[in-house]
This record gives structure tokens, sequence and C-alpha cells, in this order.
């Protein structure tokens, strides 16, 4: 049996007869017991990925297997070897939690007395016991959001699919959910998980892929990309775009990657933390440049893109826009 | 959690599992019914209303018959056809329901039998009209309605209706995968029903409308279902060639079926 629990070679998918190219000759290799992360902005691919792969859309070129078997020849095979949650898969509002799991759980072919074993375990699990006769309905979005994950574990699979399994959650409850998800990895399950946010990235993800357009753009571990993002992002704000524009010249090299401009405000990755920003403020002080502000922060996913792309992941609101409307328009047929 | 899930599967065919799968979706979708308080309304208070403004509104005087018994005899076995057909509006709203929030989603990456989203819809709504015909027959009863063909007739035209119902929601299906939502889905359903049922001689003789409405109305199915059910329910024995309105009526069940099932199944393999 392959190393790999999951493969994909060069995978191409296209909606609208080809007009949209939601992937562009994607290959991943996902390695047993690992968390594997699928980085990107909204209509980068990774949703049109994690169809492809859960043997929800079939891919229009290219091959990939699950678990040792082909998504396109033998889905059936890999459908009793997955678990799919995140934005794509949905909970039925009109039953309760308990309910849920027991349809899930059913239409997985399990066993009856098992299914009503997991299910409890599953509720107990992540804190769903009290609201388990509850219709979903009433649930809170991040109790929808750990029922979701349940229902994707009723039948033990030993390869998770997750869709940004966290976007839109406060908080609390996304550090609940890194929580539970790290609790299945040291079970032994294979996570391919897809997300827009970097520390969700870093948190949990050993390997990473970072996707622009349906393209892989950068992959490695999450510390690789992060050395060669840069450690944190250094914001300056002038009160003036001159002041700006002679500031930059100033504290250009207290960073080893191109500045970025906009307006009056200027970033910086610096790799020296506070002692970059106390470099920078010396030198801007000695010039009697004064600053209306500055803030110190971790990279997000904006600065991996623009080290990465030289654009912000806001340029691929446009692009996005167009896959969204395709998908639907090839699901509305 | 690495333990190979084999000994967690239970042993069936793969017709008992599809049989078994098409249960479990039919069941959740009759839960839905319960307990959606609209769902509730379109499948058992709109059918009494309907019974009870025809009975006791139009049927006072303004809508002029001459049954034997009176207009709630030939009010009766109409209404319990027009009820399924209005019904099958759900079957279309369901569906588009289950698309929009990606229920279909998750369990196209289940080992289930890809059909049973569908034939679970169509056989809850089986199961509803099961329980509407029940409904409507006692509401019936009480606002004086006397059917007068006997126990098995009675039963023999609610399976008439049955089927006829349960092919037609093949259409409906396709018409709740094609629409873009839930609300678009209801409105697309509207310009079908509307004719079919009150175009009919569901509430009214055909002969009192005008001339060029007769055609539609005398031929198209849900009148010749409707015939079918009243000759088996009430006193319209009377007049023998309807009774030809039985095999009619199964004859258009089955031709819609052989037409819509396909096309539904089509569109459902497309869109999800």
């Amino acid at each position: 049996m392959s190393d790999f629990a999951v493969e994909a070679n060069d995978i191409v998918r296209t909606f609208n007869d080809g007009d949209v190219q939601a992937l562009k000759g994607v290959s991943l290799h996902v390695r047993r017991g690992e968390v594997f992360g699928l980085l990107g902005p909204n209509g980068s691919g990774k949703t049109t990925m994690v169809r492809i792969l859960s043997t929800i859309l079939s891919p229009t070129s290219g091959t990939a297997t699950v678990d040792g078997f082909d998504v396109v020849k033998h889905p059936d095979k890999v459908r009793r070897r997955i678990g799919l949650a995140g934005q794509y898969a949905t909970v039925d509002e009109n039953l309760t939690g308990f309910e849920n799991l027991r349809m899930i759980g059913s239409l997985n072919h399990l066993q009856k007395s098992f299914v009503l074993i997991r299910a409890k375990e599953l509720l107990k699990e992540f804190g769903l016991t009290d609201a388990a006769h509850r219709n979903v309905k009433t649930y809170s979005g991040g109790m929808r959001r750990r029922l979701d994950l349940a229902a994707a574990l009723v039948a033990r699979p030993p390869i998770l699919f997750l869709d940004e399994p966290t976007s839109g959650l406060d908080p609390q409850s996304r550090q609940d959910l890194w929580t539970i998800i790290e609790g299945l990895v040291e079970g032994g399950t294979t996570v391919l998980l897809t997300t827009q946010y970097l520390e969700e990235a870093d948190r949990l993800c050993k390997q990473l892929v970072v996707l622009d357009k349906g393209t892989i753009i950068a992959q490695g571990t999450s510390q690789e990309l992060k050395t060669r993002l840069g450690a944190t992002v250094l914001s300056l704000s002038f009160h003036t775009t001159g002041d700006a524009a002679r500031g930059i010249e100033l504290i250009r090299d207290v960073s080893t990657k191109p500045a970025n401009v906009e307006g009056t405000v200027v970033e910086l990755t610096v790799e020296g933390g506070p002692a970059s920003a106390a470099e920078a403020l010396r030198r801007l002080d000695a010039a009697d440049i004064a600053l209306s502000g500055l803030t110190l922060r971790e990279p997000s996913l904006d600065d991996v893109f623009l080290s990465l792309t030289g654009h912000k992941t806001e340029d691929e609101l446009a692009p996005s826009d167009s896959e969204t409307k395709s998908t639907r328009k090839a699901r509305a047929g | 959690m690495t333990i190979t899930s084999d000994s967690i599967h239970a042993d069936k065919s793969s017709l008992g599992w599809a049989v078994s799968d098409v249960l479990t979706i039919a069941r959740r979708n009759m839960l839905a019914i319960i307990r959606i308080p609209t769902a509730l309304v379109f499948t058992i208070l709109q059918p009494i209303m309907f019974v009870l403004l025809f009975r006791y509104v139009f049927g006072s005087g303004a809508i002029a018959t001459d049954i034997p018994g009176g207009y709630v005899n030939y009010l009766l076995p109409g209404i319990i056809v027009q009820t399924t057909i209005f019904g099958a509006v759900g079957t279309a709203i369901g569906l588009a329901e289950d698309l929009q929030r990606g229920l279909i989603e998750r369990f196209r990456a289940l080992p289930m039998a890809r059909m049973a989203v569908l034939a679970g819809r169509t056989v809850s709504d089986l199961g509803r009209n099961v329980l509407v015909l029940i409904i409507i027959s006692l509401v019936g009863f009480a606002v004086g309605f006397r059917p007068h063909g006997g126990v098995v007739d009675y039963l023999f035209a609610c399976l008439i209706t049955l089927l006829f119902a349960y092919c037609l929601s093949w259409g409906f299906a396709y018409i709740g995968l094609a629409a873009p939502n839930s609300e678009a889905a209801q409105a697309m359903t509207f310009p079908l029903i509307f004719p079919l049922t009150f175009v009919s001689g569901i509430f009214v003789r055909v002969s009192s409308m005008p001339g060029w409405l007769q055609g539609f109305a005398t031929y198209q199915p849900v009148s010749e279902v409707t015939k079918a059910v009243r000759y088996l329910m009430d006193g319209s024995k009377a007049i023998p060639t309807h009774g030809n309105s039985i095999w009619v009526a199964i004859i258009w069940s089955v031709g819609l079926i052989a037409i819509l099932g396909p096309l539904a199944t089509a569109k459902y393999k497309k869109v999800a």
C-alpha cells in the first residue's frame, strides 16, 4: 500500500465548458497520519480540490487516489474511507444532533448498534450531550460545526477532509475545534484541511501548499514558509505621502523583502521583531520624520500572498466571484 | 482511529442497502414535514381549508350542481386529487432546499446509493399523501360527504390518486433540482399546478367553462384522474363512460413516470 493517504497528480478542473479554470494542474502528496493544509484565498481552488478528492466532483483531467483507490474509478471505496466536513458539508437543520448522526451512520451502512454507541460517544466528546435531542436549528454556529465534524467521524474514517473548518467562527469556538482536530491526529487520522487563515495552518498543519488561482505557488512546512516570509510585519503610518517616500528610503534595509507602500502606510516584513522596529524608529527620528502610527503583527494570508505573488488577496475577489457563480451555474445546470 | 472500519459495517446486499438508504432519506423527510411549521400548514391545514372553503363558501349555492347528494359528494373526490397535487410542491421545495444548503453534497461523499435522495423524496411524498388522504376523508365525512361506492372502491380510488401523485412528484423533483433556490422552486410550480387543478373537473363541471377551455379541461390528466376517483367514490356511476377513466388515469400515470422519472434522474446526476 502506498505511503500516501492522498495523492493527486496534475489535477485540472474547468467549469462552463472550459471558460473558468478552477484548477490548473495541481499535484499533492499527503502522508499517512499528517495534517496537510491547503492555504489560499476565496476562489483559489481549495474547495474544488476537496470536492474532487471526496468524489463529489470529477476532475477534467489528472488522477487522484485516496487510501490507494482512484477517486473516479472506485468512488464507493473512497467514500468508505473518508469523512467530509466544512463549508460544503452540512447537517440537517430539522433533525436533532443525535438524529443527524444516526442518519449519517445509516447512510454509511454501519451496524445499527454501533451507530447508537458511536453517536453518543461523539456527542459527548464534542460537548453536545445536552443538546443531543434538540433540533439543530437551535444550535450556535460553533455547535453546528462540531456536529458537522462529528457526522464526518461516525464511520471512523482514516482520512478526513475539512473544508475551511473554522471560517466564520468566534475565537473560542475556533480554539475548541483546533483542539478536537489535534486530538484526531494524535489518534492517527490523516487530515487534509483548507483554510484562509495562516494562524490556523501554522497551528495545525505539518505540510502546507499555497494555492493561487488554481495553481500551487508555494509548498513546504509551515516553518519553511514563514522563514521565506519573514516573521513579523512592521506597519508604519506617516502623516504625508512625502514623509512615507522619504521614510522608506531610510528604513528599506531593515527588511530583506521589498516594502509595500499604500498611500501613507508602509509595510515591511522584519525578522528582528521589536528590535527591527526600534531600529526603524531611530532612523526616522534622526531624520525628523514623525509617525502617526506603528504596529507590529504576525503575517496574515495577505502578507504571504504579497510576498509570494506581489499582489494582495483582494485582487482575487473578481475571479473568485466568477468561480462561485460558474460553480453555481454548473450545479444548477 | 486507525482500526479498520470493516468490523463496524453491516452486511447486506447492494439492493438491500439501496432500500435501506431510500427509507433513511424518506424518514428524514417525513420528520421535516412534522417539524417545519410551514410544511405542516401546507400538508394538513391547507387541504382542510380547501374542503371548508368549497363546501361552505362556494358550494352553498354559488356553484350549481345537480349531483344526487349535493355538491359535497361532487367536491370531495376532486379535493382528494387536488391536495395530493398541491402537496407535490413540497417535493420541489424540499429538494431545492437540500441542494441549496449543501446537504446533497454531503450525501454525495457517502457510500450510499446515489438515487436514494430522489427515490427517498418521492417515497416520503407518498407517505405524506397517505396521511393527507386519511385526514381529508375524515374531514369529508364530517362535512357531509357520503361515498356510495363501498370500501373497496374507495380504497381503489385512493390508490389511483396516490399512483398519479407519485408519478407526478418526479416532475416536481425535476423542478426542485432545476430551481436556483427553494423560493424559486415554489414560484415555478404555481404556473403548473393552478391550471392543472382549477382548469379541471375538480371543483366545477367542465361543461360550465367557456368552449375554448373545455378541450384542455376535459382531456388533461388531472381531470381524467378526478373522473376515475369520482366514478369509484360517488353516484356518478350513472355515467358509464366514466369507467374508462380508471384505465386512462393509470395510463397517464405510467406514461408520466416513464418520461418524468428519467428526466429527474438525469437532472439529478447533472446538478448533484
